[in-house]
């Protein structure tokens, strides 16, 4: 376990977190914030997202990541400090190139969940939220994932991995210490490092879309006994049965490009209107009916 | 077993590119989107209130009806929001719907939008499954390059566009106007209601917040007709749904059958409790929704029955323990999630889940004593019905249900002073042993 990881050191800004961004890389935050804020009809919908982004680049809500939010939306660093610190996938401080998450709700817990836990725990020498020497693991215990009828389940940079062991699980860790690629049981070819997944969650593609299975042994129990057993839903035959293994040609994968996620439509109210009120900014509104 | 399954939105998931629009449109993808822009506005509201399609994301309340409480187009904006956050502990469909079959929520959400003059939807999806979100971003691509999104959809002038958020890691934005609050940048902490979203939901604006499953029923309903849907289900609880079974079964997974099938019906088609062991208890819908036991095995898993016996069908979650099971440490461990998933923002839910937390682990370990088990009853009390939203009321759900049927196990460690389990005995692990020397 590292020393700097205390309960104190969380309350700790070291002086590199504050240290400005160099030019190019604070360019390409500027530029990727822009597409980002275009998403949306009021600025600060982007705060979180926006938090994603600062991860990608810093591997942690930075205090600098703070004052960039801050200054993009127009907000205090307290207000972007308050948000970044209510959810639990913003870190604090410096994170693995890999959290590894063993969830250890209920359902899990009782599937082997806390064994698995423990096992990974003593092998790695870290707890809950602390990152191994070499920087590469972050370990967690997670609440539910939604993959139960998977028990137990680990999550590695929020890939799935699924009915897992204790051995699997240390397996799974050495392999990613280790530099090795690593396939999760439904997801992309091989787990992306934490930056990597930060910034699709702050909603830019990465292209690994079409990558992995549809659906797992568990998430088709059902479906395969209805075909063992024919059972269909009433009135609906076989037109539009057919199966083609083709990927879809349409579209290329590249991300939320701002052109097709812009709020154009409709005029977005103004952020302090009260129910009820007439809308500020003149409306063209463009459904059709309901009149 | 008398019931069947209906596989409707789980239909293509085996096919090896199921998530793509070409599989979608193999399988009646965007037809119901074509029929829809055919009709009017109030034509879909209303036949989406005649199929009786009630939320799928646990309350249960009439989709059609939420959509007509909006009120009158004002010339401002009207927001669709999809609460795709599913993080309730047991439930686990939304997920796999959205990884195998993006586009019948797509789909969904642009006929909901057309119905309700909707021309930004946003679908607020939890942020620990990338994937997933990956697949979403994905599908929403596809319906651009289509011409489903965009402007001037298919020559009808009307405009929409669909943002795909991921959320950062809170239960609490499963409730939808944290989820709201959330959206717009904040803290995720509940909204005093009234104003319901309806009225005053995104940016103050008139608000429609669905559940996946919900919205993704749409295209079917709006497909078939509402008389399709209505002879599958009960007479209240009308159409399918998606069953997730999870823990001491011999094959956990989704089973998409009317409402009002039996968990009797779904363990056999589940291939029975795992190594034949005694069912112990389970939760219909999740960890919020009361305890069943093996009384309830015929219980028909629709919104009366199951309310009538004492629970709620909640998300269709059925989490199922065996007798190798202490229903002490599952509780406990319920306990500690909601602690730690309270917002803070109201005093009963935050204090009240610390200390039943704190009570319950000295329990599970054999401590304390019997007057711990009425404290922890006489918290829940102070609890339920006052707090500020249903986290609250769930947290105390597990443990209200679990002493009312299993009040002799507490009473049970406190004479040991320690759990009466073999956890080993309940694990995964302990399965493969039994199904490898078997």
């Amino acid at each position: 376990m590292t020393t700097d990881q205390t309960a104190s050191g969380h309350l700790t800004v070291s002086a590199e977190s504050k240290s400005p961004y160099p030019a190019d890389v604070l360019a390409q935050l500027h530029e990727d914030a822009a597409l980002v804020i275009a998403r949306y009809p009021q600025p600060r919908s982007a705060l979180l997202p926006l938090l994603h982004l600062v991860q990608s680049v810093d591997g942690y809500v930075s205090g600098r990541g703070i004052a960039l939010c801050a200054e993009l939306l127009d907000l205090e660093t307290a207000e972007v400090s308050g948000v970044a610190t209510f959810y639990t996938q913003y870190k604090r401080h410096p994170n693995g190139e890999f959290t590894v998450g063993v969830c250890t709700n209920t359902l899990c817990a009782i599937m082997g969940g806390d064994q698995i836990w423990e096992s990974v725990s003593d092998h790695l020498g870290v707890g809950h939220d602390e990152t191994t020497s070499d920087g590469k693991i972050t370990l967690e215990r997670v609440e539910c994932n939604a993959a139960c009828d998977y028990a137990p389940v680990v999550m590695a940079n929020w890939e799935f991995f699924d009915n897992q062991t204790r051995e699997s699980t240390i397996e799974l860790v050495d392999d990613l210490r280790a530099g090795r690629s690593v396939a999760p049981t439904r997801g992309a070819r091989s787990v992306s490092t934490f930056k990597q997944v930060s910034r699709v969650l702050a909603g830019f593609s990465d292209g690994l879309a079409d990558e992995g299975v549809g659906a797992g042994p568990a998430s088709l129990v059902g479906l395969r006994l209805a075909h063992e057993h024919n059972w269909k839903a009433p009135g609906r035959g076989d037109v539009g049965d057919e199966h083609s293994p083709d990927a879809s040609a349409a579209g290329q994968a590249g991300g939320l490009t701002p052109g097709l996620t812009s709020s154009t439509d409709t005029p977005s109210n103004a952020p302090d209107e009260r129910p009820g009120q007439t809308p500020t900014t003149p409306t063209t509104t463009t459904a059709k009916g309901d009149t | 077993m008398s019931t069947q399954l209906s596989p409707i939105l789980t239909k293509f998931w085996d096919h090896p590119q199921s998530w793509t629009l070409k599989t979608y449109e193999a399988n009646e993808g965007y037809a119901a989107l074509k029929k829809a822009l055919g009709m009017s506005q109030q034509e879909i509201v209303a036949m989406t209130k005649d199929s009786g399609l009630r939320g799928r994301g646990g309350a249960g309340f009439p989709t059609g009806m939420k959509w007509g409480f909006l009120p009158p187009p004002d010339g401002g904006p009207r927001y669709l929001v999809v609460n795709a956050d599913e993080s309730e502990p047991g439930t686990c469909k939304d997920t796999p719907l959205m990884m195998a079959a993006p586009h019948f929520l797509i789909e969904g959400m642009i006929i909901t939008s057309y119905a309700i003059g909707c021309n930004h939807a946003f679908i607020y999806i939890r942020g620990e499954i990338v994937h997933v979100y990956r697949r979403l971003m994905r599908a929403v691509e596809e319906a651009y390059a289509a011409g489903h999104l965009g402007k001037d959809i298919h020559g009808t002038g009307f405009d929409l566009d669909i943002t795909v958020h991921a959320g950062a890691g809170a239960y609490i934005c499963g409730e939808e106007t944290a989820l709201l609050d959330s959206l717009e940048g904040r803290r995720g902490q509940p909204r005093l209601k009234p104003p319901f979203p309806a009225v005053a939901g995104l940016y103050a604006r008139p608000t429609v917040v669905n559940n996946v499953e919900s919205i993704a029923s749409v295209p079917p309903i709006l497909l078939h007709g509402s008389e399709w849907f209505k002879d599958m289900g009960t007479e209240k609880s009308t159409g399918f749904g998606i069953f997730s079974l999870s823990g001491h079964v011999n094959r956990p997974g989704q089973f998409e059958a009317p409402l009002g099938i039996t968990l009797r019906e779904l363990l056999e088609m589940a291939g029975g409790m795992r190594g034949g062991k005694k069912l112990k208890f389970w939760t219909p819908g999740g960890s919020s929704t009361p305890l069943f036991t093996d009384e309830h095995l015929d219980v028909p898993l629709d919104f009366e029955s199951v309310g009538a016996a004492g629970s709620m069908l909640g998300t269709r979650a059925l989490q199922i323990f065996d007798e190798t099971t202490c229903v002490v440490r599952a509780v406990e461990r319920w306990t500690d999630f909601y602690k730690h998933e309270s917002c803070g923002k109201c005093t009963p839910c935050r204090e009240g889940t610390w200390w039943l937390s704190q009570i319950l682990e000295r329990l599970e370990h054999g401590q304390g004593s019997e007057a711990d088990v009425d404290k922890l009853l006489d918290i829940c009390d102070n609890i339920l019905g006052r707090s500020f939203c249903a986290l609250g009321d769930g947290a105390t759900s597990p443990i209200t249900s679990s002493v009312q049927y299993f009040r002799e196990e507490y009473l049970e460690h406190l004479r040991l002073g320690h759990c009466p389990f073999d956890r080993d005995a309940s694990s995964y692990f302990a399965s493969d042993k039994e199904s490898a020397s078997a």
